[in-house]
C-alpha cells in the first residue's frame, strides 16, 4: 500500500527511483529534466542515500558509474545535449556490465535545440551514441503511472542485465501533472543484483562460465570483501586489458547475446483495438496517446485501426514488428522526429507492406487531428497542424 | 463521453496564476472522485515570460491530455490574453483583471461570457496580501463555475499554503467565493 | 623501521611493471605502498580508482579495490564510491594529462567540495602513453611530440589550483626524493578531506630524449635542480623562484567540512523531518499513512493492458 499523489512524469520517474532501491544519483542541471533531481535533492536524503550535483555531465555519470560498480543501485538524468556528453561513459558502462539507469527527457537538437520543447530524437542516440558494439535497453513510457512502473522495471534490467538502461522520456510527458499511485518498495517486484556464488579468492568478474557473470558488490552485507580490477579496455574474465582476439571476440558477442537471448524478458508492448485492424500506428511515449485518441475517432467512422505501442524501445520488437506484416495492410508510424524508429521498422517490414509516416520535429505535440488524418489518407503527407492564431503565440508566422 | 471540464490559468512569470490552476487540479484528485491532469507551459523567462496551465478535470481516465475546448479562461495579462484564448469553447467564462488586461475585442465578448475583477487590487488592499490573489481567482472560478465542490477546493488550498498564511487565504478564498456566485447570478460584465 | 612486504599490496601476477626504464612511476608506487603499510591499512578497505595514462596504470598493480576508468574520469568515479562508502579510503593516482588538462574540471570541483579522497597527481610534462605530446603543465620552449621548436603555451601550477580551489592539503614532492614523498603521501592519506601530492616524475623515454636528457641520471639531476623546498622557497625572490617547482607541504586547512561529513548533517536534518521517505527510512511509517488502493483506481490510473510490477496486481 503506497500514496496518492498529483506529478508530472519527471518527479513520477524521480519516486520510483527511490522506491526501486537507487542508492546514489548524479546529475547536472538540464531543461526540462529539472524536476527529476529537484524531487530527489528532496528524497534521497530522507532515505539517507547520497544525492549530488556532479560539476557536468561527464562526471555525473562516471560517479554513477563508480557507486554501481561498488555495488550500488545507481541514476543519472540528462536530456539530448547532455546525453551526447555523456555517451563516452555510457560505452565504459556497457563494457564494464555495470547496472546504471539513465533517464533521458528528450529535446529538439541537434546542439542546443530546443530546451523547452517535446521531442522524440534521442532514439537513436540511445541506439548509437557511444562507439562500438554494444546492445542496449530504452524503455519508452508514455504516462506518469507508467513511467513510475517503467523506472521500477528499469532498474530491475539494469541489475538483472548488469547493462545501461535508459528511460527515454520527453518534455510533453516532464509537464503532465497527473493523478498517480506510488507503491511501497515491498509492494513491487525488486530484483537485487546477483549475488557471486563463490568465494572472493575464486571470483571473476567476468568469469566465462556465466551468461552474466554475477557482479560483486565490494563489501557484502556478511562482512566479505571482493577485490577485483575492472578496465574500460576490452578484457579478460579478470577484468585486466587483453588484445587476445578470441578473448575480444568473446565478450563484444557476450554483450549481444545476453540481452538478445532474453529479448523475450525485455520486451514490452501494448496492443490496442488490433483484433481486426487493417492499418496498424506505431506510436510510443506521449504521442501514443494522441495516437489512441486518433485511432478512437477513426473507430466510431469505422475505419479498422489499431496501435501497436513498443514500451521497449531498444532492443528492437523485431518478432513483433515482422508479424504485422501478416496482420495489416499498412502500418503508419509516428514520432516527434524526422525518422528514427521508423529506419528500424522499414527494416524489419522489408517492404512487404507500404510504411507510411507522420514525422515531425516542430518543438510541438503531434495532435491527434494529424493522425486521423493520416489514418483516414495515408498518401497525403502531413503538415504542422495550427491555425494563424495559433502561430502568433510563438511571436512569428508572419 | 462523460463530464470533462477545461480550465486555462495563465499570466507571466512570477504572477502566481499557475499555482491557482494547480490547487484546483489537487483538488479534483485528492479531494473528489474525479480525474484530473495540468500541463503548464511557460518560456526560459523566469519572471515575466508568458505562462499558463491547463487543466483538464473529468470523471473518465484522461489518456490524452491536450486542451483543445477550454471552458474556464482566468488571466492577469493582455500578452497571455492575446496569445492563449484560442483554444477557448462558445460561450467559455473568462475572467480578467481589467487592470492589466485592458484591450479585450468586442467579438470576444459577444462569443465568450468575460468577467472584470480586479484581482490584484483586491488582494493587495483588501484582504492585505499580494500573493493571496491565486486564492482569490480560485474562489472566484469556484463560485462561478461550480466546477468543484467548494469544500474540497478549501481542502486543497489548506494544504498547500503555509500555515502562517492559512487565515489570510481563507478570508480571501471566501472572499472569492462571494464574488463569483455573485457574477454567476448577475452575469457578464457589461460594457 | 619494519621491512614492508610490497608483495602483499601488489598483483604479482601482473609484474614486471609495464613502465619504462628510468620511469619515477614505480619510485611513486613504492612510496605509496610504504605510506600505506605504515599506517597499517586493509587493503579491503581500500579503494583505487585512474583514467587513462602511464600513471593510470597504477590500478592494475594495487591489490585494492580497482576501477580503471575513462581519460580524466578517475576523480568523477571516485566521488561517487567515496559518497557511498564515506568509511573507505578512496585513492586516485593519475597522470597530468589525465587529472589537470582533461580531467581538470573534476580536479577543481573536487578540491571545492573538499572530498576525503587522496590524488597522487604524477607530473611528468607530457602525455607519455601516447607518445610524447605536450600537456598543460609542460614549461614553455620543451619540447615534445607536437611541440617540435618547443611548446608555446603557459603551463598550470598544479598545486596552486588545487589551494585556489579549496583543496585542504596540498603537498608537492619530488620522485628523486622518495622519503619526503613517503611521508607527504602519508599525510595526504590520513588528512580527512581533498589531499593532492603533486609529484614532478621524470619521463627519460618522451620527455628526456627530446630535451638532450634521455639519460635517466641526467634527467634526474635536472629535474631535482628545479626543486626548492618550501622553507628556503620562502627567502626567494619571484625573480629567484621563475620555472623553480617548490616542494613541501604547501597548504593545510582543517576547518572547512568535509562533503561527507556535511552530507551526514544534511540526512540527519531531511530525517528529523516528517516526510514520507524519512518516516519510511526510520521506521515511522503507519500503516494508515498508506492508501489503500483498489485494482479499479488503479486500472483508472493505468489503463492499459500491459503487466506492472506490482506483486498483487502484476496483470490489471
Amino acid at each position: 500500500m503506497g500514496r496518492i499523489a498529483f506529478l508530472d512524469a519527471n518527479a513520477a520517474v524521480a519516486e520510483a527511483a527511490v522506491i526501486a532501491g537507487c542508492g546514489f544519483y548524479a546529475g547536472y542541471p538540464i531543461t526540462p529534466s529539472s524536476e527529476v533531481p529537484e524531487t530527489l535533492a528532496k528524497i534521497m536524503p530522507e532515505r539517507g542515500v547520497p544525492f549530488i550535483m556532479m560539476e557536468d555531465e561527464i562526471a555525473s555519470i562516471n560517479a554513477c558509474i563508480g557507486a554501481s560498480a561498488s555495488g550500488v543501485k545507481a541514476m543519472t538524468c540528462t536530456s539530448g545535449p547532455g546525453l551526447s556528453l555523456k555517451q563516452e561513459a555510457l560505452g565504459e558502462a556497457c563494457i564494464m556490465e555495470i547496472p546504471l539507469v539513465l533517464v533521458d527527457v528528450m529535446r529538439g537538437g541537434p546542439s542546443t535545440g530546443l530546451p523547452t520543447r517535446p521531442s522524440q530524437a534521442d532514439i537513436m542516440q540511445a541506439r548509437w551514441g557511444t562507439h562500438g558494439d554494444h546492445p542496449i535497453i530504452a524503455i519508452s513510457p508514455c504516462n506518469a503511472q507508467e513511467a513510475i512502473f517503467e523506472t521500477i522495471r528499469a532498474f530491475n534490467l539494469a541489475e538483472k542485465f548488469r547493462q545501461p538502461v535508459y528511460i527515454l522520456t520527453d518534455g510533453l510527458l516532464s509537464h503532465l501533472h497527473a493523478k498517480v499511485y506510488l507503491p511501497d518498495p515491498e509492494e513491487v517486484e525488486i530484483v537485487e543484483r546477483a549475488a557471486p556464488t563463490v568465494p572472493p579468492e575464486e571470483y571473476y568478474p567476468f568469469d566465462y562460465n556465466y551468461e552474466i557473470p554475477p557482479l560483486a558488490p565490494w563489501w557484502t552485507k556478511d562482512g566479505k570483501s571482493y577485490r577485483y580490477h575492472m578496465s574500460s579496455l576490452n578484457h579478460d574474465k579478470t577484468g585486466f586489458p587483453t588484445v587476445v582476439p578470441p578473448f575480444i571476440q568473446w565478450q563484444e558477442k557476450r554483450l549481444i547475446s545476453k540481452i538478445m537471448n532474453h529479448i523475450d524478458e525485455i520486451e514490452k508492448f501494448e496492443y490496442y483495438k488490433m483484433d481486426d485492424a487493417e492499418t496498424c500506428v506505431i506510436a510510443y511515449g506521449s504521442v501514443a496517446e494522441a495516437a489512441r485518441v486518433a485511432i478512437d475517432e477513426a473507430r466510431k467512422a469505422g475505419i479498422k485501426v489499431g496501435m501497436f505501442r513498443p514500451i521497449t524501445i531498444w532492443p528492437f520488437a523485431e518478432k513483433q514488428i515482422r508479424d504485422l506484416r501478416e496482420k495489416v495492410k499498412r502500418i503508419i508510424v509516428v514520432e516527434m522526429n524526422l525518422g528514427q524508429y521508423i529506419l528500424e521498422v522499414q527494416r524489419a517490414v522489408a517492404e512487404k507492406i507500404p510504411i507510411y509516416g507522420v514525422l515531425q520535429a516542430a518543438g510541438i505535440p503531434i495532435r491527434p487531428i494529424q493522425i486521423l488524418e493520416k489514418i483516414k489518407n495515408p498518401e497525403k503527407s502531413v503538415e504542422i497542424c495550427m491555425t494563424e492564431e495559433e502561430l502568433k503565440k510563438f511571436g512569428g508566422g508572419e | 463521453m462523460g463530464y470533462r471540464y477545461e480550465l486555462r490559468f495563465g499570466g507571466v512569470g512570477g504572477q502566481g496564476s499557475l499555482t491557482a490552476g494547480t490547487m484546483i487540479a489537487e483538488a479534483a484528485v485528492f479531494h473528489t472522485k474525479y480525474y484530473a491532469t495540468q500541463v503548464p507551459t511557460y518560456t526560459s523567462q523566469v519572471r515575466g515570460g508568458k505562462a499558463k496551465a491547463d487543466i483538464i478535470i473529468s470523471d473518465e481516465p484522461i489518456t490524452f491530455s491536450e486542451t483543445t475546448n477550454v471552458d474556464f479562461f482566468m488571466t492577469t495579462h493582455q500578452s497571455v490574453y492575446d496569445a492563449y484564448r484560442g483554444d477557448l469553447k462558445e460561450g467559455a467564462i473568462i475572467l480578467v483583471d481589467p487592470a492589466l488586461v485592458k484591450n479585450i475585442p468586442d467579438e470576444d465578448r459577444k462569443k465568450y461570457k468575460v468577467y472584470e475583477y480586479p484581482l490584484i487590487y483586491t488582494a493587495k488592499h483588501e484582504i492585505g496580501n499580494v500573493v493571496t490573489m491565486n486564492v482569490l481567482a480560485v474562489g472566484v472560478c469556484i463560485g462561478l463555475t461550480h466546477v468543484l465542490d467548494k469544500e474540497a477546493v478549501r481542502e486543497a488550498i489548506k494544504d498547500r499554503v503555509p500555515p502562517a498564511f492559512l487565515d489570510l487565504n481563507m478570508k480571501a478564498y471566501d472572499l472569492g467565493l462571494e464574488v463569483g456566485e455573485k457574477f454567476r447570478k448577475e452575469g457578464p460584465t457589461k460594457k | 623501521m619494519a621491512k614492508v612486504n610490497y608483495a602483499n599490496y601488489l598483483r604479482m601476477e601482473k609484474m614486471p611493471l609495464y613502465w619504462c626504464p628510468g620511469c619515477g612511476d614505480g619510485i611513486v608506487l613504492k612510496a605509496y605502498i610504504e605510506a600505506i603499510d605504515e599506517l597499517g591499512w586493509d587493503k579491503n578497505d581500500c579503494v583505487m580508482t585512474s583514467g587513462i595514462g602511464c600513471a593510470a596504470r597504477v590500478t592494475g598493480y594495487v591489490d585494492f579495490h580497482t576501477l580503471h576508468t575513462l581519460h580524466g574520469r578517475a576523480i568523477a568515479t571516485a566521488v561517487g564510491i567515496k559518497m557511498c562508502h564515506p568509511d573507505k579510503h578512496v585513492f586516485v593516482f593519475g597522470g597530468d594529462g589525465d587529472i589537470a588538462h582533461i580531467g581538470g574540471n573534476h580536479f577543481l570541483h573536487a578540491a571545492r567540495r573538499n572530498i576525503d579522497i587522496t590524488v597522487v597527481f604524477i607530473d611528468n610534462w607530457n602525455y607519455g602513453m601516447t607518445g610524447g605530446q605536450h600537456s598543460c603543465t609542460t614549461p614553455l620552449g620543451v619540447r615534445e611530440s607536437t611541440a617540435p621548436r618547443g611548446s608555446y603555451e603557459p603551463p598550470i601550477d598544479a598545486a596552486s589550483a588545487a589551494i585556489g580551489a579549496g583543496a585542504t592539503f596540498v603537498a608537492r614532492a619530488f620522485a628523486g626524493d622518495e622519503l619526503r614523498l613517503k611521508r607527504y603521501i602519508k599525510e595526504g592519506l590520513v588528512h580527512h578531506g581533498f589531499s593532492i601530492i603533486d609529484v614532478l616524475c621524470p619521463c627519460p623515454v618522451n620527455f628526456g630524449r627530446r630535451n638532450k636528457l634521455g639519460d635517466p641520471v641526467k634527467l634526474m639531476n635536472y629535474l631535482k635542480s628545479l626543486c626548492v623546498p618550501k622553507e628556503k622557497a620562502e627567502k626567494m625572490s619571484p625573480e629567484e623562484l621563475e620555472g623553480k617547482y617548490v616542494t613541501g607541504i604547501l597548504h593545510v586547512d582543517d576547518k572547512k567540512i568535509e562533503l561527507t561529513d556535511s552530507y551526514k548533517n544534511l540526512v540527519a536534518k531531511a530525517q528529523a523531518s516528517d516526510e514520507y521517505w524519512a518516516r519510511y527510512a526510520t521506521g515511522r511509517l503507519k500503516e494508515e499513512d498508506k492508501y489503500p488502493i483498489t485494482r479499479e483506481e488503479l486500472k483508472g490510473l493505468y489503463p492499459y493492458d500491459v503487466e506492472t510490477p506490482l506483486k498483487k496486481w502484476k496483470k490489471l
